[in-house]
């Protein structure tokens, strides 16, 4: 059985730098997976290695089994990958609900259609509508994205990224900047609106780590250390000598208190 | 600030849509009364390049507001349209072609279309500054080609056109101005209907998205590339219809059409009308002929006087004059708008003082530099200043320099009083959606 996603010694340079050693990594379809590892370690690079963004230098990213070495982005969301971003990046003069449509209209079939209305795609404007009530923004549907408030936009973020039905979705650091409750909350909505999916997420918050995934891979200096369920990252020898007592350890250290 | 007062704005005007039909239709009837109501053989020439300058930068607006490309040679595809219109009608004229002159601006549209195609292709490579400075290079290209071959571009004398071809049709030769008035309302309001069509499409919606954030098109299945090039295409396409339109209007082209000055009026004149709405390119229409015909009539200063109106608004109004209307509409719906007449009565005076001064001052520098055989006695709105004198210039300043002192006080008040009101819609705003 071929994997969902698949990374096969994936190296990346910039210059003289090699930012991606030979990670390799094989998600089977409907896991949900949280890359963690310490700062500098190459996640928010793989994941743009992953969509696209940036180019491999060598190894290969396969798709379903398919090669995506060479795609770009749009080609690859198109294959059924849809990613998220670490800082939102929404288009801030349209509405929520025109931001959604738009995620929605490629994998609807419209492509770069002008001889038909948006208004009359009743199958777009209802994909639309639905994920605007995933995303419990239904109320806020007219609103510009410039003026909702941080979490609201962190939700659009994760709404235009299931928009389209992509099967894997690569979320980055979803719930960077948020509270506490909203956190808490944040980690519902993820987990309702990717069932059925492949998830991949980048996250530094170890309770949304182990809330939300079903494995963890722990990425260091551009190599996936460790890759298992979380009670076997958690005792694995090596990860706890990478984090030097850091992330991981306050983390365990937390739960023993309770 | 004002970024955040034009995006509540989009939001408000959203919901009324209802009354569309209403718009288009006072749109048609402006179009087809205007002639009965301005009569003279002036103003209906106006009236007709008003017409070809609306479809014009309504299509300039389509890359400028719509899709975020700034263009600065976009003259080469109105130009062009009209050189192939213009040998289109010549063919007619010798038999050997055949095809109503009514058609005529349909030949321009393909040749603007044709070249967006050609010359699209390099330009919509890249997005942003690169993208102007590639406009800027392919206007140039083509202002030096026109000049390169006289056969088909008519070296300086241009190329000469008679749009009367064989017999009247129902009485219509399209020789009289007002015949051909009608016909360019015509095509101006098809294509007005038709650009507008446009942004409501699927392809419309995504040139938006490219506009605000192409980054994240790419990483929902759309090619950004692909999405400006299309646009680039169908904007080439009413450029060119406007540029045939040209033709047919003045019986002669000349390699002026494709210079860099007809694009830079195109694209301050979009601006001053507002790239933010989609009427806005339809008032910077009027505005452009107006001050193209009646300003250059009025002084020799018109193009300083323009430059320094540009700049004011590019400094205090940046979403153009349809901008300033519909942020005035927002308070007049909201039952505000009654508060602040007084304070634009004394802006609207205070301006015009400034303006008297600035304007005495300027024409007395143009009358020395130009007019010097004439002496140093000038006439400036009734009174007679002496360009040489003290008095005059004291005078012209002291105007100025009070005018705008006064304004500068006024303004204040009224940016004052404006805060409070948004605030306060703000807030009702705020109210009824807690009630909804």
């Amino acid at each position: 059985m071929s994997y969902a996603l698949e990374l096969r010694d994936v190296r990346k340079s910039f210059g003289k730098t090699e930012i991606i050693r030979g990670a390799s990594l094989g998600v089977n379809a409907g896991e949900r997976v949280a890359i963690i590892g310490p700062n500098g370690a190459g996640k928010s690079t793989l994941f743009n290695l992953i969509s696209g963004r940036f180019g491999i230098t060598s190894g290969d990213i396969l798709l379903h089994g398919q090669s995506l070495a060479g795609l770009s982005p749009f080609q690859i969301n198109r294959r059924g990958l849809s990613r998220s971003f670490q800082v939102s990046n929404l288009f801030i003069r349209l509405s929520v609900f025109e931001n959604i449509r738009c995620a929605v209209l490629w994998s609807m079939g419209y492509k770069y259609s002008f001889w038909k209305f948006l208004a009359d795609m009743r199958d777009a404007n209802e994909r639309a509508e639905e994920v605007l009530q995933m995303i419990k923004l239904e109320r806020r549907r007219d609103v510009l994205a410039t003026n909702l408030t941080y979490a609201e936009q962190r939700a659009l973020e994760i709404g235009i990224t299931i928009a389209g039905g992509a099967s894997v979705i690569l979320l980055d650091e979803p719930t960077a900047g948020m509270s506490k409750s909203e956190t808490a909350r944040f980690v519902n909505l993820i987990r309702e609106v990717t069932v059925g999916k492949t998830l991949l997420t980048v996250e530094h918050d170890m309770g949304v780590v182990f809330g939300l995934a079903d494995k963890i891979a722990v990425l260091v200096y551009g190599e996936v250390i460790a890759f298992d369920e979380p009670a076997a990252v958690r005792a694995n020898q090596r990860v706890q000598e990478a984090y030097l007592g850091s992330v991981l350890a306050d983390a365990q250290a937390a739960e023993a208190g309770h | 600030m004002t970024s955040i007062h034009e995006s509540r704005l989009h939001q408000h005007f959203r919901r009324y849509n209802g009354g569309r039909w209403v718009v288009w239709g006072l749109y048609a009837l402006v179009l087809a009364v205007s002639p009965l109501v301005f009569t003279s053989s002036l103003s209906l020439t106006m009236l007709s390049q008003i017409g070809i300058g609306i479809i014009a930068c309504l299509a300039f607006n389509m890359l400028l507001g719509q899709g975020g490309m700034l263009s600065f040679g976009h003259a080469v595809y109105s130009g062009l349209g009209s050189f192939f219109a213009i040998h289109a009608l010549n063919l007619v004229a010798a038999g050997k072609f055949n095809i109503p002159v009514s058609l005529v601006p349909l030949v321009g549209g393909a040749a603007g279309l044709l070249f967006a195609v050609l010359l699209g292709y390099v330009t919509t490579k890249k997005a942003g500054t690169p993208f102007a400075m590639i406009t800027l290079g392919v206007g140039e290209l083509v202002a030096a080609m026109a000049l390169m071959f006289p056969g088909f571009f008519g070296g300086e004398g241009g190329i000469n056109g008679n749009r009367v071809i064989g017999k009247a049709v129902l009485g219509i030769s399209f020789g009289p101005q007002g015949q051909l008035y009608y016909l360019i309302a015509v095509y101006c309001f098809v294509c007005t209907a038709l650009m507008f069509a446009f942004t409501r499409t699927p392809l419309g919606r995504m040139l938006n998205a490219v506009r605000d954030n192409p980054e994240r098109v790419e990483f929902i299945g759309y090619s950004t590339q692909h999405v400006r090039y299309l646009a680039f295409m169908a904007s080439g396409l009413f450029m060119g219809i406007a540029g045939g339109l040209g033709a047919l209007n003045f019986e002669i082209v000349t390699s002026e059409v494709v210079g860099a000055a007809r694009s830079g009026a195109y694209l301050l004149f979009t601006f001053l009308g507002g790239a933010v709405f989609f009427f806005g390119p339809i008032i910077g229409a009027v505005l452009m002929v107006l001050a193209l015909v009646l300003l250059s009539e009025l002084t020799q200063a018109w193009l300083l006087y323009l430059g320094l109106w540009f700049l004011f608004m590019v400094m205090y109004a940046p979403g153009g004059i349809s901008s300033l209307i519909m942020m005035n509409l927002r308070l007049a719906s909201f039952g505000k708008l009654s508060r602040l007449w007084t304070a634009y009565l004394a802006l609207a005076g205070l301006a015009f003082v400034i303006l008297v001064g600035a304007a005495a001052m300027i024409e007395m520098v143009y009358h020395l530099q130009l007019n010097q055989a004439l002496g140093p006695e000038m006439k400036f709105m009734g009174a007679t200043l002496n360009a040489k004198g003290f008095d005059s210039w004291f005078g012209a300043a002291f105007v100025l320099l009070t005018g705008l002192a006064m304004f500068e006080l006024t303004r204040r008040e009224f940016v004052r009083q404006w805060s409070v009101i948004q605030v306060e819609i703000e807030h009702e705003i705020k109210q009824r959606e807690a009630l909804a």
